[in-house]
């Protein structure tokens, strides 16, 4: 069925009650909500923001890299602006991005729950991040450290520079990671719907949860080896200190182990959003569950058992590195799994071009790319040469910042009109993301040919020869951040005077479009019975809105 | 029953208790992989440094160390009778076994503060503080270090427990639990058993494995 009016008609709830941005109005309605929506939406607002000031450090970072010698900034500088780069990217967008704002909201929608379990804890988590970022920024404003994100003893526990406002900043962010985490993990198996069986999950709630499982048990990890620095700093413990028979590489080992894993609590709800998006705009369904969420699983147990490979050069033996080395090449099996799933998916759909899905299309160029050169660091004999250069931000990037980030991008697109009930502009869309995309690949690519010539990671300046490269580099980091506005600047102005949405506008088979756009505060006035999957696309849309009946 | 126990959100209160439940499990199981990364930690030194960690852990009290044992065992003994107590209906009761609990960790943590204060005394203080003229190695030194880092840890989850405990333990007198809702009493029992556990294993850690 295609005109508006009529679905709106057999939509369970439409018309009775207010929608949940309009439910209780007012700030205190705000700040002290405790409807997972709400709380998803302050997420957005404050993972964007964080995601602008984030981007803009790497920007004063580029512009510094343009030239050999220095221009722009103090090398003092330079070190404490590639650390609060790496710590708010990885702390307070990457990490909360996708959970916190789409798994916030859409987690309670495709179980056909009213809320999540524990909605005031869910509300605790959001002033917590809130906390712990004050905190972090704090930190910052304070002076910054010098350390990088990654906090190496013992040089992290004797610079002289804010470390500790910043670690306790993340130890906060921690916290509320790991509530958010507990929240999603229980409500999965608690809050389905009467006839939700396993098996009929969507897959980005299996994506949610297996990212759920990692943050649990890798974020205290984290939390203990940070607080470690932390606690050096102000009273000498000397964990980490040889002078006192400490061994710095111990560091290390902890904060991989959870930092390995932290690499899958950010792809893997992106590539729930993929799963999700390629369903939808193929209108056919994955070409194998099971693979997808097996997989998802996978490498969320896989991923903990792979650290070693970030210390190859670190006094490891040939042997243990050889182990180590293996398991990550088990991780990208799964992956493989997962990217040959969703391309079979493609095959013979109904391929709809959008921006979610072009969006799909960069996000699985840069996956494979980023995953196969992951599999070549974790080449040790390959490693020995590559660590610690620009080869391995280019790896790292290529998947956090273009795998993640595009899933991102498809979230937002896809579920905009859901959220907030209006389209954006698909020409837009389509020419944003693609600049997008030549912005990263101009930012990323010459860092590979830039690290496999020697030149080594956080330098303030290079020799001559590597200019050119780091030119091209610092034009397409400006071409990104452009585009990356163009994209925030289309959602705004759609925000406003998009055109109104129908409650399904991309005929998706998934749970959450079946309920008013935009939902009501509970999100079901009757709570609904599910009697198909999410991705029955054999069934006419009305047959499968027959399928998800109320009571 | 009052139908404010019940959330809103929740269609009864069974699957209610079982969310409150699980959710407990699942962070019982997050916090101890805190505690793991530091018994990671003394996994790594003991095996760099295992004759010092042995003459270290001999310098600590076996007794101080074993009473407390047994002190935190009972504990959960009656944390444990003030479940079955809240589950027959007798509030006040719990209560009161919930009350003999925290006098327990009390002991505890008067029994853990001695034993700090003779430490401090001998000059065992962790890390560059430390100049306990016995033991001058730095394999001592890692072994002090990580047991005030363990022991610390831990006397913070007892403080917590108690907290959290005597919380519950107003409620019993409140008359608010019966045998139909009783989830803050069993969260909170569940909590300190972990406590409990894990104080089972920093006891050999910490006082037993010694020459
Ligand atoms: C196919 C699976 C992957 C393999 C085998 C792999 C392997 C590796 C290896 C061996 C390193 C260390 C290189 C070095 O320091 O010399 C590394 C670094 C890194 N990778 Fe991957 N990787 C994979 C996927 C990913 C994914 C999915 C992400 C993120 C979403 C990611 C993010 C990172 C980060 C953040 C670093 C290092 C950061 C640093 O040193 O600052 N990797 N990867
Ligand atoms: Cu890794």
């Amino acid at each position: 069925m295609s005109d508006a009016q009529a679905q709106d008609e057999h939509a369970p709830e439409a018309g009775h009650e207010a929608d949940y941005l309009r439910a209780d109005g007012g700030l205190r309605g705000w700040l002290l909500t405790i409807d997972h929506k709400r709380i998803g939406i302050m997420f957005y607002g404050l993972v964007l923001l964080f995601l602008l000031l984030g981007g803009l450090f790497a920007m004063i970072l580029r512009a510094e890299l343009i030239t050999p010698e220095p221009t722009l900034i103090q090398a003092d500088t330079y070190n404490r602006m590639f650390t609060l780069h790496g710590v708010i990217m990885v702390w307070l967008f990457m990490i909360p991005s996708i959970p916190n704002v789409f798994g916030n909201f859409l987690l309670p929608l495709m179980l056909g729950a009213k809320d999540l379990a524990f909605p005031r804890l869910n509300l605790a988590s959001l002033y917590v991040f809130a906390l712990g970022a004050l905190v972090t920024l704090g930190g910052a404003v304070a002076g910054g450290a010098d350390t990088g994100w990654t906090f190496y003893a013992p040089y992290s526990t004797t610079t002289p520079t804010a470390v500790v406002p910043i670690v306790t900043g993340i130890f906060i962010l921690g916290v509320s990671s790991i509530m958010t985490g507990l929240n999603f993990i229980v409500t999965t198996h608690t809050m389905r719907a009467e006839g939700m069986t396993w098996t009929r999950v969507p897959l980005f709630v299996w994506a949610i949860y297996a990212t759920s499982v990692i943050i649990l048990f890798a974020t205290p990890v984290l939390g203990m080896s940070i607080t470690l620095v932390g606690i050096d700093h102000i009273y000498h413990f000397g964990i980490f200190d040889p002078a006192l028979g400490g061994d710095p590489v111990l560091f290390q080992h902890i904060f991989w182990f959870y930092s390995h894993p932290a690499v899958y609590i950010m792809i893997l709800p992106a590539m729930g959003v993929i799963s999700e998006v390629v369903s939808t705009f193929c209108q056919k369904p994955p070409a194998s569950y099971m693979a997808i969420f097996i997989s998802s699983l996978g490498i969320a147990f896989v991923g903990f058992f792979t650290w070693g490979h970030h210390m190859f050069v670190a006094g490891m033996s040939t042997f243990d590195a050889g182990v180590f080395g293996a398991l990550s090449m088990f991780v990208a099996i799964f992956s493989a799994i997962k990217v040959f799933t969703w391309v079979a998916t493609m095959y013979r759909g109904s391929i709809r071009f959008s921006t979610p899905m072009l969006y799909f299309l960069f996000f699985l160029f840069l996956f494979v790319f980023g995953g196969m050169t992951g599999v070549a660091v974790a080449t040790q004999s390959l490693d020995v040469h590559w660590h610690d250069t620009y080869f391995v931000v280019a790896h790292f990037h290529f998947i956090m910042v273009g795998a993640t980030l595009t899933g991102f991008l498809a979230a937002a697109h896809y579920w905009f009109p859901k959220m907030f009930g209006r389209m954006y502009s698909e020409r837009m869309g389509l020419l944003t993301s693609a600049a997008v995309f030549a912005g990263f690949f101009l930012t990323f690519f010459p860092q590979f040919l830039l690290g496999n010539a020697g030149m080594p990671r956080r330098y303030y300046a290079y020799p001559e020869r590597f200019q050119w490269l780091n030119a091209l580099s610092s034009g397409g980091s400006f071409l990104l951040g452009g585009a990356l506005l163009l994209t925030l600047v289309n959602l705004l102005v759609a925000l406003r005077w998009g055109r109104k949405a129908t409650p399904n506008p991309w005929d998706s088979r998934g749970f959450e479009w079946e309920t008013a756009t935009m939902p009501i505060k509970h999100n079901f006035a009757v709570p609904p019975r599910i009697q198909r999957g999410p991705y029955d696309y054999h069934l006419t849309e009305e047959e499968a809105h027959a399928r998800v009946s109320p009571g | 029953m009052p139908a404010s126990r019940l959330a809103e959100h929740f269609e009864d209160l069974e699957k209610q208790t079982h969310a409150a439940r699980l959710g407990m499990w699942i962070f019982l199981g997050s916090e101890t992989l805190l505690f793991g990364a530091l018994f990671g930690l003394y996994g790594a030194y003991r095996a760099m440094y295992p004759e010092a960690f042995a003459a270290a852990a001999a310098h600590n009290s076996i007794w101080i160390g074993s009473i407390n044992t047994v002190v935190l065992i009972t504990s959960s003994l009656t944390v444990a009778l003030a479940v079955v107590a809240v589950r027959a209906n007798l509030g006040r009761r719990a209560g009161v076994l919930l009350l003999v609990s925290l006098l327990f960790g009390v002991t505890f943590l008067v029994l853990k503060g001695m034993e700090y204060a003779d430490h401090i005394h001998h000059g065992i203080l962790p890390g560059s503080a430390y100049h306990f003229h016995e033991l001058p190695s730095a394999g001592a030194n890692r072994f002090f270090s990580l047991y005030y880092l363990l022991t610390g840890l831990h006397a913070l989850h007892v403080i917590a427990g108690m907290i959290f405990l005597g919380a519950v333990s107003v409620g019993c007198f409140r008359g608010r639990y019966d045998n139909r809702y009783h989830t803050p009493v069993e969260l909170g029992g569940l909590y300190w058993h972990l406590i409990d556990i894990i104080w089972i294993f920093l006891w050999p850690l910490l006082y037993l494995t010694r020459p």
